[in-house]
């Protein structure tokens, strides 16, 4: 564990040495609040709740977090620095989720910094603050689904841009496992138990059934077995072709 | 202690290395010689568990390299082709990072982190980020970061490449210095460097081992062992030389240079002609320049045995 915190520190620091981490804060926090303004009728919809807030996250998500998991080992592989890492006495899982956690932890930096928007939506009314706490963590979630398929991609290719455009593919199939757009793909030819297992996988609906205040078990332990699910993928891709 | 045993990689349709076996003591720098992708760089990194063999096996330090990962690369300095590292990083920031992982604590660490700083002149960079510095400086974070933990094995792909004279030579007595009570393997293509640094050498073509022989050895199956190079005062003289140098008994061939007027008499089966060359300019009067017995030229034995 002490080697997933040094790793952690490390891949942390890194993000904030270059602009990197600055720029992302900022486009996250004026496209999550304009959306919530402009497309969410914030304030023409005279509810205290967060309900139009959480509403774009994931199509947020969808766009901001493979820009942030492509350099995760893309970039690794293309400076060289990927042989250096793997020859220190490291684990590959350790690598893994320490590079993985340190983008998780940004994320929820990022999250964190658009308390005013609470502190708003508490000024103007009297919301559920149960509900937006539970959403938070619903959202954080999310993002942490998001980037362990990105960085399952990521490890797939020595090029950032191929890693992202996997990235939005992968994460676009996942987030609408449940609706026609990815259920027609499979209708006729695929059994049921097989589409209803599609259907399933959808980020949409878990996080949907979050953000309405309900944080079930099922939901919880539906985004923890996807992150550890693509995590492992990402360090058995790595461990297979980390020279190539 | 490095062991191989009939090491192989292949990757789809191409065998890089194939059938390498060989051992390496303490205090045995070796010298891994080899055409571009003849893999030298291959079998470094199978050594340093960066690749996986395709078959074989190797140990250092009794830890499989497969079996018992990071006992063996705790054993190992590693620094890879082109010293890769994290550019955006300061080099304290980096050398610290390296120092943690390779589990130095406290004053130990302090003492090393001093220590490589001092023997690599790192001091006036260690504020700046690794990418603004220059390949020289680069290269020395690389040795910086390989030999931090003071491991009993050293394994330096191309230490020495893009550095100035100054710096070839400061790295190549740090190598020297270190040889002593280490195990040490660079790879290179300068081959003034396997003179310089190496007790022995290995010549890699085409994946497999050619050579394995000490420099000195090596050098004499060059067919210059022994030859006698002499240059001229008077290159009208050129002519001459040659016709009474060929007339030697024990002269198999001789080389000419008009450029510099320079003649080089090849021995017969090695056998010693020095004494006999001395005697016939003076008996001929010519005039030398110069006059000098060859090792051997390891240049040549390269291009024989690698062709």
């Amino acid at each position: 564990m002490r080697n997933v915190g040094l790793i952690l520190r490390r891949e942390l620091a890194s993000y904030f040495a270059t602009p990197l981490a600055y720029v992302f804060i900022l486009i996250f926090l004026v496209l999550a609040n304009a959306f919530t303004f402009y497309l969410g009728d914030f304030y023409q919809r005279g509810q205290a709740d967060l309900q139009p807030f959480f509403a774009f996250h994931p199509w947020l998500y969808l766009f901001l977090i493979p820009a942030l998991s492509m350099r995760l080992w893309a970039e690794e592989r293309a400076s060289g620095s990927i042989e250096l890492l793997m020859t220190l006495p490291v684990r590959v899982w350790e690598a893994v989720l320490g590079k993985f956690l340190a983008a998780w932890l940004f994320t929820a930096l990022a999250l964190a910094l658009t308390f005013p928007i609470w502190i708003t939506v508490n000024y103007l009314g009297s919301p559920d603050n149960g509900v937006i706490i539970a959403s938070y963590l619903g959202s954080l979630l999310l993002a942490g689904g998001f980037l362990a398929v990105g960085s399952c991609m990521s490890a797939l290719t020595r090029s950032q841009v191929v890693a992202f455009i996997l990235g939005v593919v992968a994460c676009f199939v996942l987030l609408l496992a449940g609706y026609p757009l990815v259920i027609n793909a499979f209708q006729g030819w695929a059994p049921h138990a097989l589409i209803d297992t599609v259907a399933s996988l959808s980020f949409l609906t878990h996080f949907q059934s979050i953000t309405r205040g309900v944080l079930e078990a099922r939901d919880v332990l539906y985004f923890a077995m996807l992150i550890a699910f693509f995590l492992f993928t990402t360090a058995v891709a790595l461990d297979l072709r980390k020279a190539e | 202690m490095i062991k191989t045993d009939h090491l192989c990689k292949r990757y789809d349709s191409v065998t890089a290395v194939e059938d390498v076996t060989f051992e390496v003591q303490p205090g045995e720098v070796l010298g891994f010689l080899g055409p571009n992708g003849a893999g030298k760089t291959t079998t470094m990194r199978m050594l340093a568990g960066f690749v996986t063999p395709t078959s074989g096996r190797a140990s250092i330090c009794g830890h499989d390299v497969e079996s018992a990962p990071l006992a063996a690369r705790q054993c190992v300095g590693y620094l890879p082709e082109g010293a890769p590292s994290y550019g955006e990083m300061r080099v304290r920031g980096f050398l610290e990072f390296i120092a943690d992982l390779r589990r130095l604590e406290g004053a130990r660490k302090r003492a090393r982190l001093d220590h490589v700083i001092e023997r690599l002149q790192l001091a006036s960079v260690l504020e700046q980020p690794i990418e603004t510095l220059s390949k020289g400086f680069r290269r020395r974070v690389g040795l910086a970061q390989a030999i931090v933990h003071d491991p009993p094995v050293l394994i330096l792909d191309e230490p020495t490449d893009g550095l100035d004279p100054n710096q070839k030579h400061e790295v190549r007595s740090l190598i020297n210095e270190m040889a002593r009570e280490k195990i040490i393997v660079i790879s290179t293509h300068i081959l003034e460097e396997v003179d310089a640094v190496c007790t022995r050498a290995i010549v890699i073509a085409r994946g497999r081992i050619v050579a394995d022989d000490t420099p000195l050895q090596l050098a004499a199956r060059s067919r210059y062992h022994n030859a006698v190079s002499l240059q001229l005062e008077q290159p009208d003289q050129l002519a001459a030389a040659r016709e009474a140098l060929a007339e030697l008994p024990s002269v198999a061939q001789v080389e000419v240079s008009e450029r510099d007027a320079r003649l080089t008499a090849l021995p017969r089966a090695g056998a010693p002609i020095l004494q006999a060359i001395s005697e016939l300019s003076n008996s001929r009067g010519l005039k030398l320049k110069e006059l000098h017995l060859e090792s051997g030229r390891l240049d040549e034995v390269f291009r024989t045995i690698t062709a």
